[in-house]
């Protein structure tokens, strides 16, 4: 693909007639990249033939519309102009001194403030709001459940920006301590018949001990190497799981695992639930509903936490440490320690999320706990922007709420037959969308830098400066 | 040199190899307290691995490096974990190639060299996390210093901007300025003057009297004979891992072992090859 975008080149001399004859001629070349990749993915497709066997059907109109629309888009881009790929600029050729003030970077940061209360009252409003719009509690659920499962991986993301993208050490595991938290609440609820309101701050102990647990042999590695072993746990403690079959349950998870309750009063149909002691009709919804507000709470605790860790001494270590960590030692910081804090806080809000997670399902299973969790969760902060906090919200909406977003295109039906399911094109769209932002925006949606004090004026710092970190 | 008595720094006997290589070998001298000495020497003599061992990057093979505080607390530097040479035994360094965090504020550089001390005063964070006004009390007060200091290198305006914004010169006071943060009783530079113009060289050789003034003993490493000669009060000089001279600057200077090495010939050829090249240094 990197071929078909490459640029027409727009000159005075040319004229139009040529540069039209060049358009014509990238946008011929693109159509027919498209029939290449698209033969294999899209022509065939296997059915159920009345005889019950399979047949493959032939879809030469699906293959014909798809080249027609790169055509089409390759034509007009190249006619207007434009470029596909944005020219490199460099810290270098704009000048070092220009850099704090870069446009760029100002807008994000203005986005940063203006975006986040807009984000936190439209997130507080979202329930009223739905069940407005849907005329009823009931209709309103998927909408509801969705936003918790946004919610969740909102959390989760804030979590784990906290090690990469703060203390830029890459965790491929973050999962393990998504299912600490879970395993945690299920075992001891249904075990010792502890209440989700001890349970949580159980399980974030206990997953802050498993960071700090994972935190010591790994504290001598960098980069690849730490990313292996994190990813290495990850897979351990899913193994364990399964194969502890005592306590765990194995493979068939734990289920019955005791519901949520409005600060000791069930969510019932009887007399003391939730909706008799507060004169209320019962509806299963008031506990998904609390759910979400329950989520919602625990989301901006986690912000609320890290941005103030983030103005702490304890944050400007995971920061420099990001920066330069022989620096660091020579400035008399504890590396260790430092490193071990960032695990630990981070695995803790994974565990919260987790007990979440499992009070939420009332069924859990190391299935829930695989590495395309971990892989999602590294997504949503990668494409965020590491260490902004605004930028992993708005990758948790869209990494979770985008392929939701596939189910409710049915007019793509018209164009592209009756037999279209968007949704099956999900993990296609997601590379596309992965390819696009390496183009545009390789340092995630938002990625300046807010300085964590100030002296006279707030400026906020380009992403070039920032360092990613040693792994 | 009334202070000639009380040594900061002792580094005896001490040797480092890496493999078959004897990057240092028996090397012994004293910093004094309130001065600055120079560390010099032709490239590969071994004077950065002697810092790398002082400030506990390296740990030698042989020998000892003891710190005396005023007080007259001391510590074995080589048996010291990394962090603790900067927090209990206050030798703070700066780095050859500049080791700034550059994605962070010039203010931002200064704090994080206060992280201990205002680690403490945030009780470990927990005080912070609530927001307890003794935090905000040492946050302040850690400012206060940055500006101190900041003040003192130029720096002042630059303040809010990332410090891999500054230009190269700045960048090297910066790096002065956060190494001091962290009240040091001993200094170590790596070629401060490395890179930098005669005018800015002139003014590193201000603050740097300036920091002896205030009671800080200073070791520097430098090839910047204006540098060297103008502001070190005592020189030990380096070939091959071995001290070939230790004394003030105007001996070494003429010292013909230390022009010898310079030059890269034998002691007996120094009179011949300095006649060649027009140098007239053996006053």
């Amino acid at each position: 693909m990197a071929v078909a975008s490459t640029p027409a080149l727009p000159s005075d001399r040319e004229g139009v007639a040529a540069r039209a004859g060049q358009a014509l001629k990238s946008a011929a070349f693109s159509a027919l990249v498209m029939f290449g990749l698209s033969v294999p993915i899209l022509l065939l497709r296997t059915e159920q033939s009345d005889a019950g066997g399979l047949i493959l059907v032939q879809r030469w109109g699906l293959v014909a519309s798809a080249c027609a629309i790169v055509f089409a888009v390759r034509l007009a881009v190249g006619l207007a102009g434009g470029r596909i790929v944005p020219r490199r600029q460099t810290a270098q050729a704009r000048g070092a001194v220009t850099t704090a003030a870069d446009p760029a970077a100002q807008s994000g940061f203005r986005l940063a403030t203006i975006a986040a209360p807009l984000f936190v009252g439209v997130a507080i409003a979202f329930p009223v709001m739905i069940i407005l719009a849907k005329g009823g509690l009931n209709e309103g659920r998927y909408w509801i459940d969705l936003g918790i499962l946004i919610l969740t991986y909102v959390m989760l993301g804030w979590g784990l920006n906290i090690v990469v993208g703060l203390a830029g050490l890459l965790d491929l595991g973050y999962v393990a301590f998504y299912a600490v938290g879970a395993y945690s609440y299920a075992l001891l609820s249904t075990t010792f018949g502890l209440s989700f309101w001890i349970c949580l701050p159980l399980a974030g102990i206990l997953a802050a001990l498993w960071g700090i647990l994972l935190g010591f042999p790994v504290l001598r590695l960098r980069g690849d190497y730490l990313a292996i072993v994190t990813l290495a746990f990850g897979e351990i403690i899913r193994l364990v799981l399964i194969n502890w079959v005592d306590v765990t349950g194995g493979g068939a998870g734990i289920s019955s695992i005791p519901r949520v309750t409005f600060f000791g009063i069930p969510f019932t149909a009887d007399e003391d639930g939730f909706a008799g002691r507060f004169g209320l009709d019962f509806s299963p919804m008031h506990r998904i509903i609390f759910l979400y507000y329950l989520i919602l709470a625990l989301a901006l605790v986690t912000n609320l936490v890290t941005m103030r860790l983030r103005r702490l001494p304890v944050g400007r270590a995971w920061e420099a440490l990001r920066e330069d960590e022989i620096a660091c030692r020579s400035l008399g910081i504890n590396t260790t320690n430092t490193k071990l804090t960032a695990f630990a806080i981070g695995a803790m809000f994974g565990g919260f999320a987790g007990s979440f997670f499992a009070v939420r399902q009332g069924f859990i299973s190391p299935e829930s706990f695989n590495f395309l969790e971990s892989a999602t969760i590294l997504a949503i902060v990668v494409l965020g922007g590491m260490g902004s906090q605004i930028g992993v919200a708005i990758a948790a909406i869209a990494m979770i709420g985008g392929p939701e977003l596939l189910r409710n295109l049915g007019f793509l039906k018209a164009v592209f037959g009756e037999g279209f399911d968007p949704n099956e094109y999900r993990l296609l769209l997601f590379g596309l969308a992965m390819v696009l932002m390496m183009i545009w925006r390789p340092r995630g949606l938002i990625s300046v830098r807010e300085p964590s004090v100030v002296l006279k004026e707030r400026k906020s710092i380009s992403g070039d400066l920032v360092k990613e970190g040693h792994g | 040199m009334a202070s000639s008595a009380t040594p900061v720094l002792e580094v005896q006997h001490m040797t480092m190899r890496f493999g078959g290589l004897v990057a240092v070998g028996d090397l012994s001298f004293t910093a004094r307290r309130g001065e600055i000495t120079a560390l010099i020497g032709p490239n590969g003599a071994g004077k950065t691995t002697v810092f790398n061992c002082i400030t506990g990057f390296y740990r030698p093979t042989e020998g000892m490096i003891r710190l005396r505080h005023e007080g007259g607390s001391d510590y074995l530097l080589e048996r010291l974990p990394g962090h603790a040479i900067n927090w209990k035994a206050k030798v703070a360094r700066t780095f050859q190639n500049i080791r700034l965090f550059s994605g962070m504020t010039v203010l931002e550089n200064l704090l994080v060299a206060q992280h201990n001390s205002l680690m403490i005063a945030s009780g470990f964070s927990l005080f912070g996390i609530l927001g307890l006004p003794t935090y905000e009390k040492a946050q302040r007060a850690a400012i206060a210093k940055a500006e101190y200091w900041l003040d003192k290198t130029g720096l002042t305006a630059r303040a809010d901007d990332p410090a891999g914004d500054l230009p190269y010169g700045d960048q090297r006071r910066l790096e002065i300025a956060r190494a001091m943060c962290t009240d040091p009783v001993l200094l170590c530079l790596d070629e401060p003057a490395a890179g930098l113009n005669p005018r800015e060289s002139l003014e590193l050789n201000t603050l740097l009297s300036s920091i002896r003034a205030e009671g800080t003993s200073l070791l520097l490493i430098e090839h910047d004979m204006s540098v060297v000669m103008e502001i070190s009060d005592h020189v030990v000089v380096l070939d091959y891992g071995v001290k070939i001279a230790d004394a003030a600057p105007a001996s070494v200077r003429s010292d013909p072992r230390v022009i010898a090495a310079y030059l890269g010939v034998e002691d007996e050829e120094v009179g011949e090859v300095e006649a060649e090249v027009g140098l007239e240094l053996t006053s």
